[in-house]
């Protein structure tokens, strides 16, 4: 198969607040492979989303990088300066966010904005950027691209600025999309609308996607692969199919009994106890250990390493397989 | 018949002037609620959901139509005797936090409206609210916090230990798990079911998560541009969706496969919800139906029985069929 596209080794992060820490991610390690899609899921507080922001130099202010590396296509992402990452991110990395509202410019045309991204990277002159910038608007599903060129992001619904910030991130032909709860703030029919523009605009580019989100409904139909996160660290890694045959982690387990559904009416479902607390000190021991009922001793003494666990699956549990033939 | 209802909304229009246009936020809106029930009003932003709501609490004035609450028609009341209205009807937000005053503690937050109403001594009134805090499952010492030292679940708790302090008959619940993560909006909702079985409590519940109306609904209305498209008990709507609208709202709700041959394919839906500001002629929804005809484009589809208790307003329900005819 070759070298991993993106590959993130032992990441810590920590936050400082007015009167402590955070540690937002605590020793983190995947990698997402050429043609790939990759759905990180978890709740607020998960570091899901942190953890891509910090290797693409996303990090907020307040917040430290203390360990790890971010291999992309050889070169440590964590090492380089600003200018480094800014060339690489937008042409090489594209990013989408939950609400364009915030990346797109407000008094700038459209037309504009996408044209922009392909001239700061050099990807094309200005007679190439123009054509390509009306192929992409009409590839994202904008109608008479030539009109709406000159429109500015106020004069188009939410679902539509979610596809021209997709046409921008795509400007320069990344091999990589970065997109963070793209969906999220969107309504069910223009979420399907964005996940399928999505998924054709990645096959025909044999693209990756690594996507965050705290859906499971769309991590599991959408990524072919899955990564699920608790209090800064991975909690089970695997292949979409494997995963939905049989999850193993408690967490994962627990999260999904926890949704309701359409067609659970009338059924008791199980909720997770407790809630979710910022990580203050030091980890020792399963961040999830607190809330599972089937933590032991160990649990609150012993961090569980990641470790395979059948084909194409990974876990981070001291107790995975009682736990596996329990839910059995 | 009307004397078990608690609530009858017959006929309420609402328009709003924006930009000196009409804007038609709810359109000739009908539903009756019996005490003790949920209906729930689903639709996508714009579909005027939660101004329906609104209307209802008389937060809003409807331009024409009754609102029957214990058979009075309280859309005349004069505004200065809503008072005791208020008592009787209470609402849930999505976000508790903007409900809420930072300055105040959780405490005195919920004393604030028993005062209002002058229920009680102050030493009765403290004494409901630690009553209240632990009905919802929190523990006492939180009356001294303030709001941002609680989650999203407590202060939603809290929000709703507040509506509960008047003994209110009907609670309008406006999204009130939308902001909450995943493992804490079942506890949420599990607290607002047990709730009212034990107080008998109506609600209108109000989402855009099917699933989540589905879990709590007796009655569920689909809202489109301001209009019932389509209405139905939970269950009825949801074995039978007879509205092409609601089709596609269904079909667009990914669901947690349980085999990997289960997992869908993403679907292409055409167009966007139109501006209601310039809502298309006829069936509000034909421009993104698949199935429309020539009609759908210039009559305005009734209500029609799909079977007892079931509406749908779509031309193509085939009503000695039942169901949509294709």
């Amino acid at each position: 198969m070759g070298e991993p596209l993106l590959s993130i080794d032992n990441l810590h992060v920590k936050f400082a607040r007015s009167e402590d820490e955070v540690y937002a991610v605590n020793g983190v390690s995947f990698s997402i492979n050429e043609n790939e899609t990759l759905g990180i899921v978890g709740e607020s507080g998960s570091g899901k989303s942190v953890t891509l922001m910090s290797s693409i130099g996303l990090l907020k202010e307040n917040g430290t990088i203390t360990a790890g590396t971010a291999n992309f296509q050889g070169r440590d992402l964590l090492k380089m300066h600003r200018k480094q990452l800014e060339d690489i991110r937008g042409r090489d990395i594209g990013v989408i966010f939950q609400d364009p509202m915030t990346s797109l410019n407000p008094v700038m045309r459209i037309g504009d904005q996408i044209m922009e991204a392909m001239l700061t990277h050099h990807y094309a002159g200005r007679r190439e950027a123009y054509d390509r910038t009306l192929q992409l608007m009409h590839e994202i599903g904008i109608p008479d691209p030539k009109t709406r060129f000159r429109s500015y992001p106020h004069e188009f619904s939410g679902g539509m600025r979610q596809r021209i910030m997709i046409a921008i991130a795509l400007a320069c032909e990344p091999q990589l999309l970065i997109a963070d709860e793209p969906t999220t703030a969107l309504d069910v029919t223009v979420q399907m609308q964005i996940l399928a523009l999505l998924q054709d605009l990645r096959r025909q580019r044999g693209m990756s996607v690594v996507m965050v989100t705290h859906d499971f409904g769309v991590a599991t139909n959408f990524c072919d692969k899955i990564i699920v996160m608790y209090g800064g660290r991975i909690m089970e890694v695997a292949e979409t199919d494997h995963f939905i045959r049989e999850t193993a982690h408690p967490y994962s387990i627990g999260l999904k009994r926890s949704i309701i559904e359409i067609g659970h009416k009338g059924k008791e479902i199980l909720p997770i106890p407790g809630a979710t607390a910022a990580i203050t000190e030091e980890p020792a021991g399963c961040p999830f250990a607190p809330r599972c009922t089937y933590a032991s001793a160990r649990c609150l003494q012993e961090v569980p390493e990641l470790r395979p666990f059948g084909t194409d699956h990974q876990i981070a549990c001291h107790h995975a397989e009682e736990v596996v033939s329990l839910v059995r | 018949m009307s004397d078990n209802l608690l609530l009858q909304v017959e006929n309420v229009t609402k328009t709003f002037r924006v930009q000196g246009k009409k804007l038609h936020a709810i359109e000739n809106v009908s539903f009756a609620l019996e005490p003790g029930k949920t209906l729930g009003l689903v639709g996508e932003s714009g579909s005027g959901k939660s101004t329906l709501g609104r209307l209802v609490l008389r937060l809003l004035d409807s331009d024409q139509g009754r609102i029957l609450f214990n058979g009075t028609d309280i859309s005349k009341i004069k505004k200065k005797d809503l008072r005791a209205l208020r008592r009787d009807m209470q609402i849930i937000f999505q976000d508790p936090s903007a409900s809420l005053n930072p300055r105040m503690t959780v405490g005195d937050a919920i004393e604030d409206a028993m005062e209002i109403h002058q229920i009680g001594t102050k030493a009765a009134r403290q004494a409901r609210v630690s009553e209240l805090l632990q009905r919802v499952g929190l523990p006492d010492e939180v009356k001294y916090a303030y709001p941002h030292e609680l989650s999203g679940g407590q202060l939603q708790r809290v929000g709703i230990a507040r509506a509960l302090s008047l003994n209110p008959k009907l609670i309008i619940c406006d999204e009130p798990v939308s902001a909450l993560d995943v493992s804490v909006q079942v506890q949420v909702i599990q607290l607002l079911r047990d709730l009212q079985k034990e107080y008998n409590l109506t609600y209108i519940f109000i989402s855009h998560n099917l699933a989540v109306v589905e879990y709590l609904s007796d009655e569920i209305a689909v809202l489109y541009l301001g209009e019932v498209v389509e209405q139905a008990p939970a269950d009825e709507l949801f074995r039978n969706p007879s509205h092409p609208y609601t089709q596609v709202l269904l079909n667009s709700i990914l669901k947690i496969p349980e085999r990997p041959e289960q997992r869908q394919e993403m679907l292409s839906i055409q167009g966007e919800v139109p501006s209601p500001l310039n809502p298309p002629k006829g069936c509000p929804f034909h421009p993104r139906c698949a199935f429309a005809m020539e009609t759908c484009r210039t009559i305005k589809p009734e209500q029609r029985t799909v079977s007892e208790g079931h509406f749908a307003a779509c031309h193509l329900v085939d009503q000695a069929a039942g169901g949509l005819h294709r």
